[in-house]
């Protein structure tokens, strides 16, 4: 879990002996602020949490949000997944996420690869032509006419391909990929290997940590897509989570009746209340990022310093 | 291996920027069967629509929200990365420190959606303090609809959201300070504070600088998602930026042109910005964004 450790300079024994010790005023006011910091994250998320697996009878008592746990009642859950707009919101969420992640980066990486080398045909105006993105906006007016004249209004890959490719991600990736050696590509020509051989055999293998942080962004961004749903879904079918969301929690619309027609069928939990069923979208729209975090966390730094050191 | 992305920016982003020409015409979707057709059958009417907008007073409305907004932002948002790189920095248990890195990277995942949320469950008027206050016998004010501390809310959401994220690059820069400075300069007897201040806030004054002029560059881009969700909640007059009221002229009440002729005043000057206060960055002897050749 270490993230900036690889850059510090040792410090064996902590303070160096050159330092004052601290005050003890100076150690408990930094203790404070880095507490109320980390607080601040964290307790919302645990309210939310827990606020969605509680009964009616906790919530009642607790007069709203419930802030200790009384029991473990997953029945907003089961209410949320057995059919209906959440259920069928996660779905959407999901396949957007995937095929929108495989997509762009696939077409990133093979972009980064080609400008990673140089020398090759039409290099620098290329490069130019992705960079030139960073200073042009393409305007919201136009890119809706673009989206819809496509016939895309109410088609998912309207969620898709208009964010497909960052110029922020290819910088990255091509920053690291000019960092491989280049020996490593003559031997591998001398051996016989074309292009792609390389790319999927060398490159990527070698730059595993990159890609994966790459890919979170890319997915996070997927998966957090809302206001190109606003422009281009009307159907309600395919409402990502994003807007669900903003459905039940910001305009106060009553989730009980968009997973209308739901029974609970014998799960021996009475049915849940609104308040825990609103909570189980907010975790379910949070949980994925929860999951992906801890395996890239770690290669943050390392990503985001290099994009930002050679870009 | 560059085709595929060339080909999606070509048709989503090129062509879309191409089509703010639009911004000079009385655009009209129904004048042709394809927005091609219509663009192509629609009426030129010159700086008509630019006219339109700067008679208009809700447009400098917008104009002058978000300029307030920014400067706001750079204000009381901006410090708050540095002061936590410091922070952290400084805490000596590696395993301290990167919990809380962990910690307060998060939030910048969330979509501004589960953000405003999560201060609508908090701060709203049915929120958790709120809730607590009435426990207690008292009356909580109900900051999610207060047009009045409106741009408290938004920068308080905003260094929720990005403050973590945003320490990244200043706890690089720090950490690339060399340290043999501080030995040397505390073995010349400069205490704490001198430490902090001849070598601590020079090490990070380049990247400041850059940040400072990406932020200029971006005045007039104070973000879309935050302002659309509470726009109703607060009121048009406290929370219209140029962005929403790009959407709202253009697909809320369908003029096109006029939209179009918002986005690109607002393309353009962000253009002219940026490129200025890269010139001044130059002048003050730091690299900038771009180096003068």
């Amino acid at each position: 879990m270490t993230t900036l450790e690889a850059l510090r300079p040792k410090r064996p024994g902590g303070r160096p002996a050159w330092e004052e010790k601290p005050t003890l005023i100076g150690r408990f006011g930094k203790g404070v602020v880095i507490t109320v910091v980390v607080l601040a994250v964290l307790i919302p998320l645990w309210v939310v949490v827990v606020t969605s697996l509680s009964s009616t009878d906790t919530i009642n008592a607790a007069g709203g949000y419930v802030f200790l746990p009384r029991e473990v009642n997953p029945s907003a859950y089961v209410v949320i997944f057995s059919g209906g707009q959440v259920t069928d919101a996660v779905l959407v969420s999901t396949i957007v996420t995937l095929i929108g992640t495989a997509l762009s980066l696939t077409v990133t990486v093979l972009a980064a690869y080609g400008l990673s080398r140089a020398g090759t045909l039409f290099h620098r105006p290329i490069l130019f032509y992705f960079l030139l993105t960073f200073l042009i906006y393409p305007g919201m007016i136009p890119s809706y006419l673009v989206v819809t004249g496509l016939g895309l209004k109410d088609n998912l890959l309207a969620l898709v391909v208009p964010a497909a490719v960052s110029a922020f991600n290819l910088v990255v990736l091509r920053a690291f990929f000019m960092g491989i050696p280049q020996e490593l590509f003559d031997s591998a020509r001398i051996d016989g290997a074309g292009e792609f051989r390389i790319l999927v055999r060398i490159v990527l293998p070698l730059s595993k940590a990159v890609t994966a942080v790459v890919g979170l962004f890319y997915a996070v961004g997927y998966w957090n897509t809302f206001f190109n749903a606003v422009l281009y879904i009307d159907r309600n079918d395919l409402q990502p989570v994003q807007r669900v969301l903003q459905q039940f929690i910001l305009a106060g619309q009553s989730p009980t009746n968009a997973t209308s027609g739901v029974v609970l069928p014998g799960i021996g939990y009475s049915a849940p209340p609104n308040l825990a069923i609103k909570m189980a979208v907010v975790v379910v729209t949070l949980i994925p990022a929860l999951i992906v975090y801890p395996f890239v966390q770690r290669h943050f730094t390392k990503g985001v310093i290099v994009g930002a050191v050679k870009g | 291996m560059c085709v595929p992305a060339m080909l999606l920016l070509a048709v989503f982003h090129y062509l879309p920027a191409l089509g703010n020409v639009i911004a000079f015409q009385d655009y009209n979707p129904f004048a042709g069967d394809s927005p091609l057709d219509a663009f192509l059958s629609s009426e030129w009417i010159g700086f008509g629509n630019f006219q339109y907008l700067f008679e208009s007073p809700s447009f400098w409305e917008a104009v002058r929200n978000t300029l307030a907004i920014t400067a706001f932002q750079l204000v009381f948002y901006f410090p708050v990365p540095i002061l936590l790189a410091i922070l952290l920095n400084g805490i000596m248990s590696p395993r301290l420190r990167s919990f809380v890195q962990s910690v307060v990277y998060l939030p910048h995942f969330f979509s501004w959606v589960l953000v405003v949320s999560l201060f609508q469950m908090m701060l709203g008027g049915a929120g958790l303090i709120a809730q607590t206050a009435r426990d207690h016998g008292m009356t909580a004010p109900d900051f999610m609809t207060d047009p009045d501390t409106f741009y408290f809310l938004i920068t308080s959401q905003a260094i929720w959201k990005d403050a973590g994220w945003g320490m990244i690059v200043f706890l690089a820069a720090l950490v690339a300070i060399d340290p043999s400075l501080y030995e040397a300069s505390a073995a010349d007897g400069a205490g704490r504070m001198r430490r902090f201040w001849h070598i601590t806030l020079p090490g990070l004054r380049p990247v400041i600088v850059l940040l400072l002029i990406l932020r200029l560059g971006d005045a007039l881009n104070v973000g879309f998602e935050q302002f659309y969700l509470q726009r109703e909640a607060v009121g048009r007059d406290a929370a219209e930026v140029l962005d929403t009221y790009v959407y709202y002229q253009g697909i809320g009440v369908q003029q096109w042109g006029v939209g179009a002729a918002a986005g690109l005043f607002k393309a353009l000057v962000g253009l002219l910005l940026i490129l200025g206060a890269n010139k001044i960055a130059h002048r003050l002897g730091e690299q900038g964004i771009y180096s003068k050749s």
